[in-house]
């Protein structure tokens, strides 16, 4: 697994000794895993969910939601009704 | 009276015969948490002045509800309003719920006190509670072992006697392999009994929000509670909710067990197997029908549970990033810079071996051979327990392969761990109910725990097959030395 990249992928900073640690840990997760390539699954559709559901509607009706400042309230960095990040586009 | 060692069924006896008040039982309660959690460690918050509020605010209810008064410890993946809720991570440290999960609000309307919060596996990432950032808690049997996981917080205050009851939640084994190494009952309900809106997700197709318990009994009270459609859930079921308590009956007769060879094989304690055979013939003896069965994808659970629920987690913790709640690295260069700093200092080792495990999966070039492998292999043990239950009634195995372990013993070891979850995973792959119950205690004496498995949908078979056990059985009475 190239980890660099997958980090990358993930958006999660990882320190050389993490990635060192990690890499040798999932090859052996890895090579367990591969087990699953034993059984012949040509003819086997994937099962992404146990429930027999499909859409599942109701009605739509405006029902009370959360007030924007209960909301805002939890942000680490806040501006008047936004929630404030480092600058997008340079 | 020591009020803490009660069950929720005896204390509401007292509380309805005005022997007792909700304030009584608390400050019973409390006292006991003041006694025993610098040694077990199962909570990471108790806010003593909100739980006299609520004492206070119950008894000016005309209408008593069914857990009127009695105390609830909630897992700390689990929403409650204004009660900080951190599933256990740094990076959602200081998090205050805006709202009250649906289970918690149900609890609330049945007259129940919200308790504590119970420490856990990191996003519930383990099978041994070690991997908090608060700490690992302590098995209350013996204070150098763990108590399982994730939801060892849960469990292990109900084994303390520290709580009455407890809500955890149960994605691989969370709830029960973690109840069965405390010597309590834990309840994983079938997929979509029980809305999870409020509950911080980890894998969306596995998760289940569940009772601890001291007994049965009070699984099924506390069931009656938590289960039902939501319309803030699309995927709980809106199907009839049967009053669970109904299913208590001392009766076996007739019902047929299966027994699947599988379980039974290399990696079982033998103490472990000794415990659960000898349980099997009770039930025998009782009327039930016992007869070995056949889960012939059982040694690919394990593999294929590790694909499908850290690819889901790893989707389902993209959404830590810094922007609407939790951490935030504090000077980053750039909007990805802060994503990527943020996540690095906020997750913890597993967190971080699991979103690494899950984004490989499911990216591009190995999605085929990882993940829709896995979705495939998933159907298969679905059919299994398809063929099995058109014959059986419910099957039986050991919840966990082992006793509990030792703290540290295998954290260093993720496979190792993982395979501590080898009976409970089918379960939640294939969406079905199980509960464990204590059956028996090793020579170091330490709790053994049996697991009961039914078709979805059918807890009451659960209840049914449970009580019978614990009815004839002293186990459930064991309790540790604190």
């Amino acid at each position: 697994m190239d980890i660099e990249y997958v980090s990358q992928l993930a958006r999660m900073e990882l320190t050389d000794k993490q990635k060192s640690k990690l890499s040798k840990q999932l090859s052996d997760i890895l090579a367990y895993i591969e087990k699953l390539k034993e059984l012949d699954v040509s003819t086997v559709q994937p099962l992404s969910h146990v429930l027999p559901l499909k859409n599942v509607f109701r009605q739509d009706k405006i029902r009370p939601s959360l007030p924007l400042n209960k909301v805002l309230n939890n942000a680490p960095s806040r501006e008047g009704d936004s929630f404030s990040v480092p600058k997008v586009i340079e | 009276m020591e009020l803490y060692k009660l069950t929720a069924r005896q204390i509401k006896d007292l509380i309805e015969d005005k022997k007792t008040s909700p304030k009584e039982v608390a400050e019973s309660l409390i006292s006991r948490i003041e006694a025993t959690e610098n040694k077990v460690k199962a909570l990471c918050l108790v806010d003593k002045e909100d739980i006299f509020t609520q004492c206070r605010e119950l008894e000016k209810r005309s209408e008593h509800g069914p857990l009127f008064g009695i105390p609830v410890v909630i897992k700390d993946n689990i929403c409650v309003q204004g009660q900080d809720t951190t599933c256990a991570s740094r990076i959602l440290k200081g998090f205050k719920p805006p709202y009250d999960a649906t289970v918690v609000s149900r609890l609330k309307q049945a007259g129940a006190v919200i308790f504590a919060k119970a420490n856990m596996d990191e996003f519930a990432f383990g099978s041994s509670c070690e991997t908090s950032c608060y700490g690992a808690t302590h098995n209350p049997w013996d204070l150098q072992r763990i108590p399982g996981g994730s939801s060892g917080g849960s469990c292990a205050s109900v084994a303390a006697d520290e709580t009455v009851m407890a809500l955890g939640s149960d994605t691989g084994g969370s709830i029960r392999q973690p109840a069965s190494l405390c010597g309590v009952v834990g309840l994983k309900p079938t997929y979509g009994r029980v809305s999870r809106y409020g509950l911080i997700a980890f894998a969306s197709s596995l998760d289940q929000i569940g009772p601890v318990t001291k007994d049965v009994a009070d699984a099924a009270l506390l069931l009656n509670v938590i289960a039902g459609s939501d319309i803030m859930d699309s995927t709980c079921v809106d199907r009839e909710v049967p009053d669970y308590t109904k299913s208590l009956v001392d009766n076996v007769q007739g019902v047929k067990i299966g027994v699947p060879k599988e379980y039974f094989s290399e990696g079982l304690d033998s103490q472990v197997r000794d415990a659960v055979e000898k349980a099997l013939d009770v039930l025998k003896g009782l009327g039930a029908q016992v007869k070995e069965i056949s889960l012939t994808h059982t040694d690919y659970a394990v593999a294929d549970y590790y694909i499908v629920a850290t690819a889901e987690a790893s989707s389902n913790l993209a959404r830590f990033d810094g922007v609407q709640y939790g951490h935030r690295s504090a000077s980053p260069r750039s909007l990805i810079d802060m994503y990527k700093k943020t996540r690095g200092e906020g997750f913890g080792e597993e967190a971080k071996r699991r979103i690494i495990l899950g984004t490989y999966v499911l990216s591009s070039g190995y999605y085929d051979a990882y993940y829709l492998r896995a979705l495939k292999v998933r159907r298969l043990i679905k059919e299994d327990f398809d063929r099995a239950f058109s014959h059986v009634d419910c099957i039986i195995t050991p919840t966990s392969p082992t006793v509990a372990f030792k703290i540290g013993e295998k954290i260093d070891d993720p496979l190792a761990m993982y395979l501590s979850d080898v009976f409970t995973i089918s379960a939640n792959l294939a969406g079905m109910p199980g509960i464990s119950v204590p059956c028996g205690l090793s020579q170091e004496g330490l709790p053994i725990g049996l697991q009961i498995i039914a078709k979805p949908f059918d807890e009451e078979m659960l209840f049914r097959t449970a009580y019978t056990f614990e009815k004839n059985t002293k186990w459930h009475k064991e309790k540790p030395r604190l």
